[in-house]
């Protein structure tokens, strides 16, 4: 895949918020690409990138990622990016294994992550009719109001795969349920994240980006 | 709580989805991202693409598709066919794809299983089989079915084969089951119920669809997480929109999408 794209966007494209802004932090993983398309199909091309000066100028900030907790956190480091993500004033959206690693800590390796959400990532526990990978679209649950979230339905569906999940808490917007309810959206200052993959999940994660893209 | 997926299964070669007998007379039905953003509006939850391109001697299969497919459609896809290595699933990857599905090359040689899910985690790996019952009463798998001159009956059974692909790290087992498939009289529900007693990762139904009863039976009787078809869906005998309206209505959980603006329904 090469490393700059040029968007094509729609007529739409002149309504949607600027592209100029937004990065993808390069963390590794195999969704980028998948990101990146739904972006565009926004009218938004958001480069690739791993610079830190990139990171810091952007107007908004995607931390995608799909694969395990541990290697992630360590390409961050041997990137030099733990204080650079962490130091973000900006709007940052972690997309997830990138929600993840917002958080303190991960039992998935049990390693330490960035610290910008006070959770533990736990790993799901199978259980009858509770299959683990959690895989496939299941219905949100709102918990409070936030811009995040315009135009979402109450029983709207997305499309999840993890198999490790972060625990409900304060900063948890939108809980889902699968054998015992998880975070699916989490909010902290500037920083959010989202468990499921909105690159995968039809209108619905197209608003969910859009609404990131506006805040 | 997880809604049952609707997986319209597509056959692929050199590019192009096309129906036929597999390996000769096959018409072209027409573009891939075409039929792709058609199922993904009625409200598809996944697409399946079965590659059946023969791979040119000493050569990998043109996957260019994959990356036009990514960039069009916002439901997951996972590409089956001729993926025989990590560096061939690292390409369908990161390409866009979602998922790989192996069959053959993993009975060839299971520590493929293991060998992906190390590369990519077991939500990228699943493991199709193909399974018939025997004369002795018991449940077995098959290699190499693209082919119908190369199909070889195993001794192994399919439920040990569905226990050992998860250990190696499965994370999904796509059940075709042979003896239904292409009939369409349903799904082979005693077996893919017992399938699932021993399947702990995501188990999808495959082989016997005829009718929207079919799915119902196959979600209530074998507790399957997914049903995946071909042909009622490509002939239009079964259309999406409509089957997951009546399983809804049937109490069956599943995501109805949402309508656009200009749909009378």
């Amino acid at each position: 895949m090469s490393a700059v794209v040029t968007s094509t966007p729609d007529a739409r494209a002149g309504t949607e918020p600027s592209s100029a802004s937004v990065v993808l932090v390069d963390a590794g993983g195999t969704n980028i690409g998948s990101v990146r398309y739904a972006l565009q199909r926004l009218g938004v091309d958001a480069p690739l990138t791993s610079d830190p000066a990139a990171i810091r100028a952007a107007g908004k900030v995607i931390l995608p990622g799909v694969g395990a907790a541990g290697p992630a956190m360590a390409r961050l480091q041997a990137l030099g990016l733990i204080d650079v993500l962490r130091s973000l004033t900006q709007p940052v959206l972690g997309v997830c294994l990138g929600m993840q690693l917002l958080c303190a800590r991960s039992e998935e390796g049990d390693v330490d992550c960035l610290g910008l959400i006070p959770a533990t990532v736990r790993r799901l526990q199978p259980a009858s009719g509770v299959r683990v990978p959690h895989m496939g679209w299941n219905r949100l649950r709102t918990c409070s109001e936030h811009p995040l979230l315009d135009g979402i339905d109450a029983d709207a569906q997305v499309y999840f795969v993890h198999s490790y999940a972060v625990p409900p808490g304060d900063y948890t917007l939108v809980s889902a349920r699968h054998g015992v309810p998880f975070s699916a959206v989490v909010a902290r200052g500037n920083f959010f994240g989202m468990q499921f993959h909105p690159e995968r999940s039809s209108t619905v994660g197209a608003r969910l980006l859009r609404n990131f893209l506006a805040l | 709580m997880l809604s049952r997926r609707i997986i319209p299964c597509l056959d692929v070669r050199e590019g192009q989805v096309v129906k036929g007998v597999r390996f000769r007379d096959h018409a072209v039905v027409g573009g891939i991202v075409e039929l792709a953003l058609r199922y993904r509006d009625a409200g598809a939850d996944e697409l399946v693409f079965y590659d059946i391109t023969a791979s040119p001697e000493g050569r990998s299969v043109d996957r260019a598709w994959v990356e036009r497919v990514a960039r069009k459609i916002d439901i997951p896809f996972c590409v089956a066919g001729g993926i025989r290595s990590v560096e061939d699933a690292r390409a369908v990857l990161h390409a866009g794809a979602d998922k790989v599905s192996i069959n053959s090359p993993a009975l060839e040689r299971p520590a493929l299983i293991a060998e992906l899910a190390d590369a990519f985690g077991v939500q990228c790996v699943v493991v199709g089989i193909d399974s018939l019952r025997d004369a002795d009463g018991q449940w077995r798998v098959r290699q190499y079915t693209g082919d119908p001159s190369r199909t070889q009956a195993l001794p192994r059974r399919t439920l040990d084969w569905i226990a050992q692909a998860q250990d190696l790290g499965a994370g999904e087992i796509v059940l075709n089951c042979m003896g239904s498939d292409g009939v369409r009289q349903g799904y082979d529900v005693a077996q893919l119920a017992q399938a699932r007693a021993v399947c702990e990762v995501p188990l999808i139904a495959s082989g016997g669809a005829g009718a929207a009863e079919h799915f119902r039976d196959v979600f209530t009787g074998a507790d399957v997480d997914g049903a995946l078809a071909a042909s009622v869906f490509h002939s239009g005998a079964i259309d999406v929109s409509a089957l997951k309206r009546w399983l809804a209505n049937q109490g069956v959980m599943v995501r109805v999408a949402i309508e656009p603006e200009t749909c009378d329904g």
